[in-house]
């Protein structure tokens, strides 16, 4: 299983702070899962997931879309920070 | 009367200790942790962030904060290593508050003590500075005409950025 996160403005754009996804070898990769989770409620979460500027963390460490994952990794999804 | 001190860290190993709480903190408190033990500072930089009023026909009236657990701290922490290996500080106390948060109430608190003003300074900047750019955490100011996301601003990717020039 990916144990998937949103946060913030995409959490609640998606209504959905978490889920699980089962993992196969067609989800070894970040871009993967995105593209995945995009096509999901016929495509309305790519009008969100899909934005240029959303930022992806695997193990709550940032990535580029070519990174890894494996079984049992947690994958986050969420827009540029706000903190500070 | 001289007052019992706490063996305390040794000066090559700086302390340092991030939180993130819904609670205030109270900034004498912190203070007193960035001195606690050691003799040898000469020096305190902090840094704090309110809540800010604005003026205007719709002002914030108050903010929520929300943040990815376990992630944040790791992060900020790991900003914190980067200072304590570019400059010679001794101790470093970040606090950064989620939840809601009224108008005028205090955010963040970043102290760093060392021998000098210098890196004290600087690393303080520093740790500021990134924790706004890569810290994953998010503001939602609450108007009277309804609630909004803050967006990103360059700005602050820039003054984070800045660093990686500058080898002082």
């Amino acid at each position: 299983m990916l144990h998937v996160v949103f946060f913030a403005r995409v959490k609640e754009q998606l209504d959905c702070a978490s889920l699980e996804l089962a993992w196969d070898d067609t989800l070894t990769t970040v871009d993967a899962v995105q593209q995945l989770l995009c096509a999901r409620d016929g495509g309305r979460w790519g009008e969100v997931l899909g934005e240029s500027n959303i930022i992806r963390a695997v193990n709550q460490t940032v990535v580029a879309g070519d990174a890894g994952v494996q079984d049992n990794d947690e994958v986050a999804f969420f827009p540029p920070v706000t903190g500070g | 009367m001289i007052a019992a001190v706490d063996a305390g860290p040794t000066l090559e190993t700086p302390r340092f200790l991030v939180t993130i709480q819904e609670a205030d903190f109270d900034i004498a408190k912190l203070q007193n942790w960035l001195l606690a033990g050691a003799a040898a500072e000469g020096a305190t930089a902090t840094f704090t962030g309110y809540v800010r009023a604005e003026k205007g026909t719709d002002p914030i009236q108050a903010m929520h904060l929300e943040h990815y657990p376990g992630m944040t701290e790791h992060c900020i922490g790991t900003i914190v290593e980067q200072a304590l290996r570019r400059w010679p500080v001794n101790a470093v106390r970040v606090v950064h508050r989620v939840g809601h948060l009224q108008l005028g109430e205090q955010i963040v608190w970043v102290g760093v003590s060392a021998a000098h003003r210098a890196a004290a300074f600087s690393a303080c900047e520093f740790i500021m500075d990134y924790l706004k750019a890569e810290a994953p955490l998010w503001k939602k100011v609450i108007r009277k005409s309804g609630e909004h996301w803050v967006e990103a601003k360059n700005s602050d990717s820039e003054r984070a950025n800045r660093w990686q020039d500058d080898a002082s």
